[in-house]
């Protein structure tokens, strides 16, 4: 994976990915999902408002560059679905869509029709009521038993859409995932793979032609709800203390999508990200063969130190690295911490100079976080350093 | 509607003020103690430790013998103030106050008993935190219930209960009937169905 | 004209009580506003503080709006963020929303069934003070918890406090605890209040004012307070769990201890989500007040409008999980809440038809009151409509807690009562008054607060299609959501600068705006049938009532109503 050299690569001006009117322009003029007709025209209609609404703003219609790095899906537009559950949802959407767009056509038709038909005519024209009409049945009648077909519609369709989602049988040989939620970063574990790592979830993408390779996630939390959401992946589904929830993904691309924590769940609810990385099954193996080794020992004497340093202090009271003397369990597991991408939940990029900057002082970059600031020197934070970015 | 033409305002009839205040009250109230109720069943047989309600609970003869009668008293000492029967009023009255003070003292025991022998408190499990709320609730309106019967004991026996009372004394019957009720579901929920359930 | 509707009845005029210093002095004006029982100067002052409070609130938006406008922004740190928004949203339901409610209700209910006062009007008093004084509690939070210069300060764990995240172990201090007492002292003062409307409406009535002729408002009134007799004890029912938690160390929601963090959320939404329809049946009650009057024609369909209100405070009654699709409820539980959810549609959609065809037909009087009213019309059909996507479980999946909720809820809130409080407001300002609101300054805070508000939570739909999850205090400047959100802080500018036009019209009009007269939008239900301010005992004759327009009968003897009902 490439790195950027910046702290942050949302700071990183040229790294900007094209912005939402862009993309949503962009699927208008090249719908990827093949779905009906019916919702193609609801989807037409939706992109349309929004196409408007964003030259009604000229300064939002200068558009940068696209992305050079397409493998990296920051932009998590529902409605660009990359994986099953996620296309599913969007079968009920688009019918909805329809709906609503054609009901708020009417009605606001009609409102108009009236405000311009019944207006104001002359200063005499208060002199006169108008003829007063109490009420007609037949009418009223008729505006009770559209919207109650239109509901017994909605009704069936979100239903056996419902049923499809959440009541998927999971297959023997889908990979299984075992995510639980702390204030405020993400537990992975592969119970079937013996591997434990935090807030990145490896997955192997499935194809549509092929035979398909879901991975299921059982949801768990060790403190406060929360609530695990990849847009682009699958809809919400809560990491319940106390009780054991369950949802499923089916990517179709490779490449990095990002999600949020989406339940409140305290300070830090905001830089609560998650990672998914989808791979082929080849890398994925790879991957997961890497994770089941032990970490590679340190070579460089600064490095050597680190490790020393590292079991010296209280690191090891919450961080666990395999087959050493840290056990803790408190905070991520750090086995394999130099393959992850970000740090503290996704609030940095996993660069030296960052990682150098949130040992230094883990609440300025994420002020409320329960790592607490060691007040290390600063030979022992290079050699800190050095030594963490031997863990792969 | 043409009647309104003919309609005479002579026969123009609303319901009471305070009788009507009165059973809104019980609607709110009852919608509180609902919470409570489906607390309890919900928590039912969900302790994690004891102790467990089959293990401490006794079924509460006495109080709930008290507390059913008092509203046959109440009953009485209305129909002896519809009639005029001051002394008589007074007696049912005082004997309805005083059967609701037992209740009380009933619990109060029982509760000592739960606390002190059984070490069951509101802290121990879901079931003392289920059963002290919900019972506790229902206690806490009987206190109220037996400060408002204090109220009229007292102005009746220094002469000052009028016929304009009358409405004043219903509402606080039907208050007094409705706590009645709440004791039928808290003794079904709790002295009937959680014991029955095993840990 | 007003004198052929009212007929003889005895009332003595109460005697002039002697309290305090003489006329015009400071402690008089205080006394009299803190002894007053009179139903009238109670729905102003309740009036009055929900517009303080909705001003402090706004505020509090205004914080939240700025740290979002631009990625990564360090005006607020988060936990400040957290409680500004705990805050903002606590204070808009229960300190701006339910007293709007309440203080039109207590100031027209009496006037508008014709009735002298309330059924109990020290128990009204009791209400409002009561009510202040939580919102007081909740405030000093600030100060108390301990704020200021010590560790804590105000609850941050969101307005619907999701447990566990109430319980000690993750919200220490007390500033939970200011929350919790602050909603169970409210919850007190919403039921008496409306325990009062309620017994008011079916025991004070005058004569000929039967159940079938109650102005729409009344009824919506109605309905709305026998939501809050069954919502708001479900409500204290939760503060009084937590609170056991918290201080006796009780376990409802103590996750650790076999307590059941899910159940919580059901309670908190057996209440909520009837509350969010008492928020709305002022926007019902005072819409169908106004639409009639300036279209010049009765409400269409009066007893599919009142069937209609009723039928949604039933069926809201049982909608409640809609706000739990992601907690991991069955599916055929799923499928239930989506059912009932939609039924909802179906009455709402009935009373935006009737009020559109109210107005066909019409003579439109593009007055303020009835400008706002359409703009509620439109803005509530969007509410409406993105209400039956969020209905609809599997797309909720995507959208619940992003901000496509909170726009949705802000159109209901903002752009469906918001707008109607201005139009109900400006409507019965005259009565309250004497004075008519100041039109072009009217003008100007409509078009400034509707164009301020569209800009706002019109972008925040399409950031919850961009998955934008609400509650965040920052996110990175590469999701794509920096422009929408820079967007919608410019619009909460232009909105704050038409309050400021509504507030300086109520002043403007006060001191200088022209003479109303009694009857200045020539309506025609019972309120306007006595003077402008009316007097304290309302009416000195109580009216005799024929029909649901009894103004309408006296102003047009050779065609009443009551020959049509």
């Amino acid at each position: 994976m490439h790195l950027p050299a910046e702290r942050n690569e949302s700071l990183t001006k040229k790294n900007f990915p094209p912005t939402h009117f862009a993309y949503l322009k962009e699927s208008v003029l090249s719908p990827r999902l093949s779905i009906s007709g019916f919702a193609t025209t609801a989807r037409l209609l939706f992109t349309a408002c929004i196409v408007i609404l964003s030259t009604l703003v000229p300064a939002l219609a200068e558009q940068p560059e696209p992305s050079p790095k397409p493998d990296i899906y920051r932009l998590t537009d529902i409605f660009q679905p990359q994986s099953r559950p996620a296309e599913l949802i969007m079968e009920p959407t688009y019918l909805v869509l329809l709906i609503c767009f054609g009901i708020f056509a009417v009605v606001v038709a009609v409102l108009v029709y009236v405000l311009i038909k019944f207006r104001p005519r002359g200063p005499q024209d208060h002199l006169e009521e108008p003829p007063q009409v109490y009420g007609s049945y037949n009418i009223e009648m008729a505006w009770t038993v559209i919207p109650c077909l239109i509901v017994f519609v909605l009704v069936l369709v979100s239903s056996r859409s419902i049923v499809e989602i959440q009541d998927q049988p999971m297959p023997e040989d889908a990979i299984k995932i075992r995510l639980i939620g702390h204030q405020w970063w993400w537990e992975v574990q592969y119970p079937d793979l013996g591997i434990t790592t935090a807030n990145e979830i490896h997955v192997p993408v499935s194809s549509k032609n092929g035979p398909p390779r879901p991975t299921h996630l059982f949801l768990e939390s060790a403190d406060v709800i929360h609530s695990f959401w990849v847009p682009q992946l699958a809809g919400k589904t809560d990491l319940v203390p106390n009780r054991l929830n369950h949802t499923w993904v089916e990517p179709y691309k490779t490449g990095v999508f990002v999600g949020n924590c989406a339940e409140y769940c305290g300070t830090q609810h905001a830089n609560m990200l998650l990672r998914v990385i989808v791979q082929t099954p080849e890398d994925f193996e790879k991957w997961a063969v890497n994770q089941k080794q032990l970490p590679t020992e340190p070579q460089d004497a600064l490095a050597i130190q680190g490790k020393k340093d590292f079991y010296a202090l209280s690191c090891v009271n919450c961080h666990k690295i395999d087959a050493s003397p840290a056990e803790g369990v408190f905070g991520p597991d750090l086995t394999k911490f130099a393959v992850r991408q970000t740090l503290g939940a996704g609030v940095a990029l996993n660069t030296p100079e960052n990682l150098h900057d949130w040992l230094l002082s883990p609440d300025s970059l994420k002020p409320g976080c329960y790592m607490p600031d060691m007040k290390l020197s600063p030979q022992q934070l290079s050699s800190l350093v050095a030594y963490l970015q031997t863990l792969k | 509607m043409n009647s309104a033409t003919t309609e005479n305002p002579a026969d123009w009839k609303l319901p009471s003020a305070r009788k009507f205040g009165i059973l809104t009250l019980i609607l709110a109230e009852s919608a509180l103690f609902t919470i409570f109720v489906v607390a309890y069943l919900f928590y039912m047989g969900k302790s994690l430790n004891g102790p467990y309600p089959s293990e401490v609970l006794e079924f509460p003869l006495l109080g709930t013998l008290a507390l059913f009668s008092s509203s046959g008293t109440i009953f009485m000492a209305e129909r002896c103030l519809l009639a005029g029967n001051k002394p008589g009023f007074s007696l049912w009255w005082g004997i309805t106050t005083a059967l609701g003070i037992y209740f009380l003292y009933f619990t109060g025991a029982e509760w000592h008993h739960l606390i002190f022998e059984k070490n069951l408190l509101i802290s121990t499990n879901t079931f003392g935190t289920t059963f002290y709320s919900l019972v506790g609730l229902h206690a806490f309106h009987v206190i109220v219930g037996v400060l408002l019967l204090l109220g009229i004991l007292i102005s009746s026996l220094r002469g000052r209960l009028h016929s304009d009372h009358t409405e004043h004394v219903e509402a606080i019957s039907y208050y007094w009937h409705f706590v009645d009720c709440i004791w039928i579901v808290v003794l079904t929920v709790v002295y009937f169905l959680s014991v029955r359930v095993q840990p | 004209m007003a004198q052929e509707i009212i007929i003889e009845e005895n009332y003595r005029m109460p005697a002039p009580v002697h309290v305090g210093d003489e006329k015009g002095s400071l402690t008089r004006v205080i006394q009299q506003l803190v002894f007053t029982v009179d139903h009238k100067k109670l729905g102003l002052m309740y009036i009055a503080a929900g517009l303080l409070f909705f001003v402090i609130a706004g505020l509090l938006a205004g914080l939240i709006r700025m740290q979002l406008a631009f990625p990564n922004n360090h005006f607020l740190p988060p936990d400040v963020y957290n409680q500004s928004f705990t805050m903002h949203g606590t204070t808009m339901i229960f300190l701006v929303g339910m007293p709007m409610a309440f203080g039109f209700a207590n100031y027209l209910v009496p006037l508008m069934i014709g009735a002298r006062d309330m059924a109990f009007p020290r128990l009204n008093a009791f209400g409002f003070w009561v009510f202040f004084f939580s919102g007081l509690l909740l405030y000093f939070s600030y100060v108390g918890a301990p704020g200021l210069y010590a560790a804590g300060s105000a609850p941050d764990v969101g307005w619907f406090a999701y447990s566990p995240l109430t319980t000690k172990a993750f919200s220490r201090g007390h500033s939970t605890d200011y929350w919790t007492l602050s909603l169970l002292l409210g919850g007190i003062g919403s039921v008496a209040t409306a325990l009062n409307i309620l017994v008011t409406v079916f025991c004070m009535r005058c004569p000929g004012m039967t159940l079938g002729r109650l102005p729409i408002f009344v009824w919506c009134m109605v309905v709305l307070s026998f939501l809050v007799i069954l919502a708001l004890p479900c409500l204290s029912a939760c503060q009084i769990m937590i609170s056991l938690d918290r201080y006796l160390g009780a376990k409802f929601f103590d996750t650790q201890a076999g307590g059941d963090a899910v159940l919580w959320q059901h309670f908190f939404w057996i209440f909520g989500h009837p509350e969010v329809y008492i928020l709305i049946m002022p926007a019902f009650a005072i819409t169908s007040e106004v639409i009639p009057v300036f279209s010049r024609k009765p409400i269409f369909g009066y007893p599919v409008m009142v069937a209609a209100v009723v039928a949604i405070a039933f069926i809201s009654l049982g909608v409640w999980a809609h706000h739990m699709f992601c907690v991991g409820m069955v599916s055929l539980a799923n499928a239930f809440f989506v059912t009932s959810t939609l039924l909802v549609s179906i009455p709402t959609g009935i009373k935006i038809f009737n009020w559109l065809a109210t107005m066909y037909g019409g003579k439109l009087r593009f007055e303020l009151p009835l400008i706002f009213c359409i703009a509620f019309l439109f803005q509530f059909l969007i509410a409406g409509l993105t209400g039956v996507m969020l209905a609809v479980a599997p797309f909720d999946w995507q959208l619940s807690d992003s901000y496509f909720v909170v726009a949705h809820f802000h159109y209901i809130l903002i752009g469906g009562l918001l707008f109607t409080i201005f139009a109900g407001i400006y409507y019965w300002y005259p009565k309250a008054f004497g004075k008519l609101p100041n039109h072009k300054l009217g003008l100007w805070h409509f078009w400034l607060f509707a164009i301020g508000f569209h800009i706002t939570f019109l972008p925040q739909h399409f950031l919850g299609f961009l998955g934008m999850p609400r509650r965040i205090y920052t996110y990175q400047s590469d999701r794509g959501w920096d422009e929408m959100n820079l967007l919608s802080t410019i619009g909460v500018a232009i909105q704050s600068a038409g309050i400021l036009f509504f507030v300086y019209n109520l002043i403007y009009s006060y001191f200088w705006g022209k003479k109303s007269g009694d009857d200045p939008w020539d309506a025609w239900t019972l309120e306007w049938a006595t003077t402008s301010p009316p007097p304290e005992y309302n009416f000195a004759k109580l009216p005799l009532v024929k029909s649901r327009r009894p103004l309408w009968d006296a102003k047009h003897p050779e065609d009443p109503d009551w020959k049509h009902e």
